[in-house]
């Protein structure tokens, strides 16, 4: 794999064909967890290793499958990690369970996972599969955190709630009171609070998106 | 044509043994990791629920293995149930000091609120948990311990302190404190604790005898 590839994979799933923002993939998860940051970073996370795991393991056995029943092989690969996942962290990590226990098994249904398993992995060589995967998942984190940030201050003024219970008593001490003695805005926690707000994720995307494609025509280089 | 649907049936066939393979390795892999995950994930969860028990028991009430003592209890309508739930029982030395019943709040916000009640020999909740709910993230949600301390008020209340009629939330009257905003939540609690009680003052008798009944107890 060549850097240049790598590059390529990584601006792909970072921005030109970002999940939750180009592509608009995989939004059941992205509205529901979303309404604070360390709940769309922690089903962010989770959804990478997911996707990793899964892309890898579709582009390695990509031979054996045949086309016609390709899907319902890469639905079962996806389900089968995913439930062996969601067990692991029951047994290992059974704190951070409890906070995103019932969002795991949402991760199957998660059309992005199969999305890039279907379009990628089952046309890829392992590597570039799972980098791939990282690179989408990545994006999609990125989108899942900036929108639960941004629907966390606006809902109930504060940052990072939470992270107690993904690290511990002491954790509590790094929530950052923003807005202190805000009187919380309920809409931004509710789901329309999602649209909203990916909305206008979409829209600047959009916007800069435009602005890029027009600075090179602008101030192109002047002929020597 | 037969050569045709032969090759058909042919490719059917194959296609057929190789999601049975597929399906196979996955069945075994989940099989594998169920097996390997099984015992520690039981010792995370006993330890899950001791550690709810120990938060609406004082510790000074009971020496006795908690998770043991557990005994199923009909459903019934103070205590929100509609399924047989679960009753701990609290000794100290032989004596019974507490019980600890599972009771639903079924007029959340959205849903069910499940809740642990911790209830003295006495009458007195020594502790009350919320073990499972739906309420809205940031606005409802401070009914559970790990958000705010608001279920910590029930402590020490009974059916006669504060009397029925200050068993209410404060906006209607009562005397438990609730967030301007989110009442509904809080109501629900209050109610399905007075229920709870009720249910205890009521079946006290019956409740006490099943629980120094040994070999009645039911393990799940």
């Amino acid at each position: 794999m060549t850097l240049q590839e790598f590059n390529t994979l990584f601006q792909n799933g970072l921005s030109k064909q970002n999940a939750g923002l180009v592509q608009l993939l995989g939004l059941c998860p992205l509205l529901a967890i979303s309404n604070t940051l360390v709940n769309a970073l922690s089903l962010g996370l989770a959804t990478m290793l997911v996707m990793a795991s899964a892309s890898g393991a579709v582009s390695s056995v990509r031979h054996f499958v045949p086309h016609e029943i390709r899907i319902p092989v890469f639905v079962l690969i996806i389900a089968a990690l995913v439930t062996v996942i969601d067990l692991l962290m029951n047994a290992f990590v059974h704190p951070l369970y409890l906070v995103l226990g019932i969002f795991i098994p949402l991760i199957t249904t998660n059309c992005i996972v199969l999305a890039r398993a279907d379009a990628f992995a089952s046309k890829n060589r392992p590597l570039h599969s799972v980098v791939d995967a990282i690179a989408m998942g990545l994006g999609l984190t990125m989108v899942l955190v900036v929108l639960g940030g941004m629907r966390e201050l606006a809902g109930q003024g504060t940052l990072l709630s939470g992270i107690d219970l993904v690290f511990g008593e002491e954790a509590k001490q790094f929530v950052l009171h923003v807005l202190p003695g805000y009187q919380g805005f309920l809409l931004a926690i509710l789901p329309p609070g999602a649209f909203i707000a990916l909305g206008l994720l979409i829209a600047a995307h959009n916007w800069q998106k435009a602005r890029a494609e027009r600075r090179p025509h602008a101030a192109a280089p002047m002929p020597a | 044509m037969i050569r045709q649907a032969r090759v058909a049936a042919r490719n059917a066939l194959r296609t057929g043994v190789i999601l049975f393979v597929f399906a196979l390795v996955a069945t075994a892999l989940l099989v594998f990791t169920f097996s390997r995950t099984e015992s520690t994930i039981e010792r995370s969860e006993q330890a899950e629920k001791l550690s709810l028990l120990g938060q609406v028991l004082p510790p000074a009430l009971y020496d006795n293995d908690l998770l043991a003592s557990q005994q199923g209890v009909a459903p019934h309508e103070l205590l929100g149930t509609r399924q047989p739930s679960a009753m701990w029982i609290a000794r100290r030395g032989e004596a019974i000091t507490a019980v600890v019943l599972e009771a639903i709040a079924p007029d959340g916000y959205s849903g069910n609120i499940h809740l642990l009640i911790g209830i003295g020999i006495d009458g007195t909740v020594t502790g009350v948990r919320v073990t499972a709910h739906r309420e809205t993230p940031g606005l409802g949600d401070y009914i559970v311990r790990s958000k705010s301390p608001w279920i910590e008020q029930f402590a020490g209340t009974s059916l006669i302190r504060p009397e029925a009629r200050r068993w209410k939330v404060a906006k209607d009257g009562g005397q438990f404190d609730a967030r301007a905003g989110a009442t509904i939540t809080p109501r629900a609690v209050v109610k399905a604790v007075h229920g709870a009680l009720h249910y205890f003052a009521r079946h006290r008798a019956a409740l006490l005898a099943e629980a120094a009944a040994p070999g009645k107890e039911t393990t799940p």
